[in-house]
């Protein structure tokens, strides 16, 4: 405690393995998430290679499920999650003049946690019986009745997944509500912190339901109990209430950090304030209340009471309303500013057109009449592929192109940057727009075959999402480069746009950060 | 600390590098990875690689070391001074998500014991529009406690479609409320007259430290303690009787599922709130808390007043209504 507090990171791995700064930490978790990402990314070419065609040329059908067992898990838990997690461990302490986040030795217990769950979360694949292969959803009685053995080991990396995201998230809730300097109020917050303080509170909330599921398939698989056994008196749609009331906020988990990240970049390429910063606060509170009353939504077709399907209709169509006034806000935010299109904005500007896309198909898939037709479709898949990939990993790409240089004080390359933007955008859209289309005119998901007339939209869709797994290989090439190779920078404020404590800390930001507080005016 | 202050700014601890959380994050992973092979090898479900009982035993040792450090660690660095106001308040914060988390732990399986006693059990009886399930569970009467579940109804295991569900036996007698006749003989009071009157106890203790009065502290703490175990005694007495002469079992169907994860469950939470009431009375005998400081204790005692409302809920839906 003493002088060399004030040093930079101590030298080689333990650096890594011990640390408690939330630099290290936030860097950490994005590496992890990036691996994971190129991971699961891997497990998604494997499922488009087999679609490419009708019938069975790759793999069989058993790996098939595995597979996208697999990519679902490792990208939302593995991928998406980590990612946001170690960008508020980043930035959120200097956002909102922090020296670090509130309980750093915990903070770094929450991250290595991750790659030890993940460890064992792959490492089924090499077990007997294969990996889990009911699906990201593991429904029961497919993940309870008809499991493979390697189920036991997804339900303990579950387990402590979860408890890394609820120690992740106690800690982000700690260090908003009393890290914050003086005369930041909370109406201050740069959007990014209000998001993320709504998310954790989503993520304390909802993680329990998680595990008490899991649990509850243990008990079921293991010991004899029957809470998804209607021969017992339970009953498989018990499954999927609880975990949809875990799953549902789990989605605003996932995009509500991606809104703060939008909310953060354009108004610093359009050389305006957020506009209705106050309406944004108010519409991402509204939306984490209202996804705690919709996670029926997801199993309209299971025979729900027809009040059931009525209530969770109307609820959801009510989401519309907050979410259409963020989009609103954006847009109006980017009306008549003075824009420029750096790669970062580029990304957004991305994310507001395909996100809305995703939105729109949300509120077809809201409509319980409907959704009669597009449950279970082609449909499904291209919406919420959507919202995942160009909303939130579009946005976390905007991120890591914006904060960059702040983080490296080096600035990546321009040209790469959009050409890689160019590349995911297209890839992207030929990759899951087509999927609308099979998901209308029939084509179940989850099925490594299909009936022939889908082969042209197929076809299409893996050549896209391989164009789209190409952008990501650039993206890593280039974040490295930037490392490596990079331009300096030594302009605290990087983007002449920029607003906000992190834009007023050198650039490089030293290790450590604001440990006397700043004034805020 | 020799970093440069402002007036009036006390500086926030940030500890130094730490082996703690990497080690606990290894202790947790061998504990899962042992517990997983451990049940997978003996469940009598799979059969699989050996090895798990030690890979167990190991992880939770490593844990439960870790643990003790870390929380030595913390109470050092209190004890040292490090810990200002502010760095106080990020603990306070995070024991109060924390127990905001168990909470909705337990919510899920009162949830589910809502959904299967309102929906579900009068669905399988053919109640509403759903007609097929009177078809696959015909003869089933829903009743709560269930004592004959829906397989034993249609005449067992033979004549169910999917075998591999398992066997459900309804239990042969159950545990709920008997009456007021009987009530005295009826463990669950007398459970929560115990746990009521340790969320009490500890309450008095509180007070007692706040007042500085170490004496009366002491014994109202071990009061609790005591409270705590003898209830977790009882359980384990109600449990024996249970499985010996009630016939109640994990597997007796949805009540006996429902009935021993929300009690079990919440016993578990009795043993860590005890164990933690535990330790901050060892922590008194060595004069660890001051009348103005002495958040260890405030935590556990939040935790057991936690766990006692718990048994509330659980008095109401599991055994009385």
């Amino acid at each position: 405690m003493d002088a060399h507090a004030h040093h930079g990171p101590a030298k080689g791995l333990t650096r890594w393995l011990f640390t408690t700064n939330h630099k290290d930490i936030g860097t950490m978790y994005m590496w992890f998430s990036f691996a994971m990402f190129i991971l699961g990314g891997a497990f998604a070419m494997i499922i488009r290679a087999e679609l490419f065609q009708p019938g069975l040329q790759m793999v069989n059908p058993e790996f098939f499920n595995q597979m996208l067992t697999l990519h679902g898990l490792v990208m939302v838990f593995g991928a998406i999650m980590p990612a946001f997690v170690g960008l508020a461990n980043y930035m959120i302490p200097m956002m909102i003049g922090a020296p670090d986040m509130a309980l750093p030795r915990m903070n770094n217990w929450s991250f290595w946690i991750l790659p030890f769950a993940f460890a064992m979360l792959v490492s089924t694949l090499f077990m007997e019986g294969g990996s889990p292969n009911f699906g990201w959803t593991f429904y029961a009685p497919l993940s309870t009745t008809y499991a493979p053995p390697s189920v036991t080991f997804f339900i303990f990396s579950i387990h402590i997944m979860g408890m890394s995201s609820i120690m992740g998230a106690i800690n982000i809730i700690a260090t908003v509500i009393n890290m914050r300097a003086p005369g930041m109020t909370y109406m201050k917050m740069p959007m990014f912190v209000w998001t993320w303080l709504i998310t954790a509170f989503l993520l304390v909330a909802v993680m329990p339901v998680l595990a008490g599921a899991v649990t509850m398939m243990l008990m079921d698989i293991h010991f004899g109990t029957s809470f998804f056994s209607a021969a017992g008196g339970g009953d498989p749609v018990l499954f999927q209430h609880v975990f949809w009331f875990f799953g549902h906020p789990e989605v605003y988990i996932v995009i509500l950090p991606a809104f703060g990240v939008v909310s953060q970049i354009i108004p610093t390429f359009a050389r305006k304030p957020l506009f209705g910063y106050d309406s944004m606060v108010y519409a991402t509170a509204s939306i984490a209340f209202l996804s705690f009353l919709v996670w029926a939504h997801h199993m309209f077709t299971v025979g729900m009471p027809i009040a059931g399907e009525l209530f969770f209709m109307y609820a959801t169509l009510l989401i519309a309303v907050p979410t259409g006034v963020k989009v609103f806000n954006w847009v109006t935010t980017m009306f008549r500013g003075s824009m420029t299109f750096e790669t970062p904005m580029l990304f957004c500007i991305g994310f507001i057109i395909l996100f809305t896309i995703g939105g729109f198909t949300g509120v077809m898939l809201a409509i319980a009449p409907a959704d009669f037709q597009y449950h279970d479709s082609y449909f499904v898949v291209a919406h919420f592929h959507y919202v995942m990939v160009a909303g939130a990993v579009f946005s976390m790409t905007a991120a890591i192109y914006y904060w960059l240089p702040k983080w490296t004080g080096k600035m990546y390359d321009e040209t790469l940057g959009k050409t890689q933007f160019w590349i995911a955008f297209i890839g992207f859209n030929l990759a899951f727009f087509p999927q609308h289309f099979l998901g209308l005119a029939g084509m179940p998901r989850r099925i490594p075959d299909y009936a022939l007339q889908f082969t042209n939209f197929n076809m299409l869709s893996s050549i896209g999402a391989f164009i789209y797994g190409g952008a990501q290989v650039l993206l890593g090439f280039n974040v490295i480069r930037t490392i490596v190779a990079g331009k300096p920078v030594n302009d605290p404020k990087v983007w002449d746009g920029a607003q906000g404590l992190e834009w007023t800390l050198p650039t490089p930001a030293p290790y450590h950060t604001f440990t006397t507080p700043p004034e805020v005016k | 600390m020799a970093e440069q202050t402002t007036p009036g700014h006390e500086p926030y601890y940030v500890p130094e590098r730490s082996k703690l959380a990497i080690m606990a994050a290894l202790g947790l992973f061998l504990s899962v990875f042992g517990a997983a092979t451990f049940i997978n090898s003996n469940s009598g479900k799979f059969s699989d690689a050996g090895g798990g009982g030690w890979l167990l035993t190991i992880g939770i040792a490593v844990f439960i070391a870790v643990l003790f450090s870390w929380f030595r660690t913390t109470i050092i660095e209190n004890r040292a001074g490090m810990n200002s106001a502010q760095v106080r308040r990020s603990y306070v914060l995070g024991m109060q998500w924390f127990i905001f988390s168990e909470v909705m732990f337990f919510a899920v399986f009162f949830g589910s014991l809502y959904y299967v006693r309102v929906h579900v059990g009068p669905w399988l009886s053919g109640a509403g529009e759903k007609g097929v399930t009177t078809l696959l569970w015909s003869g089933f009467n829903f009743e709560w406690p269930l004592m004959q579940t829906p397989q034993e109804a249609v005449g067992g295991v033979a004549n169910q479609m999917m075998a591999n569900n398992g066997v459900f036996t309804g239990p042969e007698r159950n545990l709920a409320f008997p009456g007021f006749k009987e009530m005295f003989a009826w463990l669950p009071l007398w459970n929560t007259v115990i746990l009521l009157s340790s969320s009490f106890t500890v309450h008095v203790a509180h007070h007692a430290l706040k007042a500085d009065q170490r004496k009366k502290f002491t014994t109202w703490l071990l009061i609790t303690v005591a409270l705590g175990f003898i209830f977790v005694a009882l359980q384990a007495v109600e449990y024996y009787e249970a499985y010996h002469h009630y016939g109640l079992k994990l597997s007796s169907g949805i009540y006996g599922t429902t009935f021993f994860m929300l009690t079990g469950f919440h016993g578990v939470h009795v043993i860590i709130g005890a164990t933690m009431l535990l330790v901050q009375l060892l922590r008194t005998f060595k004069g660890h808390f001051t009348a103005e400081d002495h958040f260890g204790f405030e935590a556990a005692s939040w935790y057991w007043h936690f766990v006692d409302v718990v048994w509330v809920g659980l008095f109401l839906f599991v055994y009385i209504l």
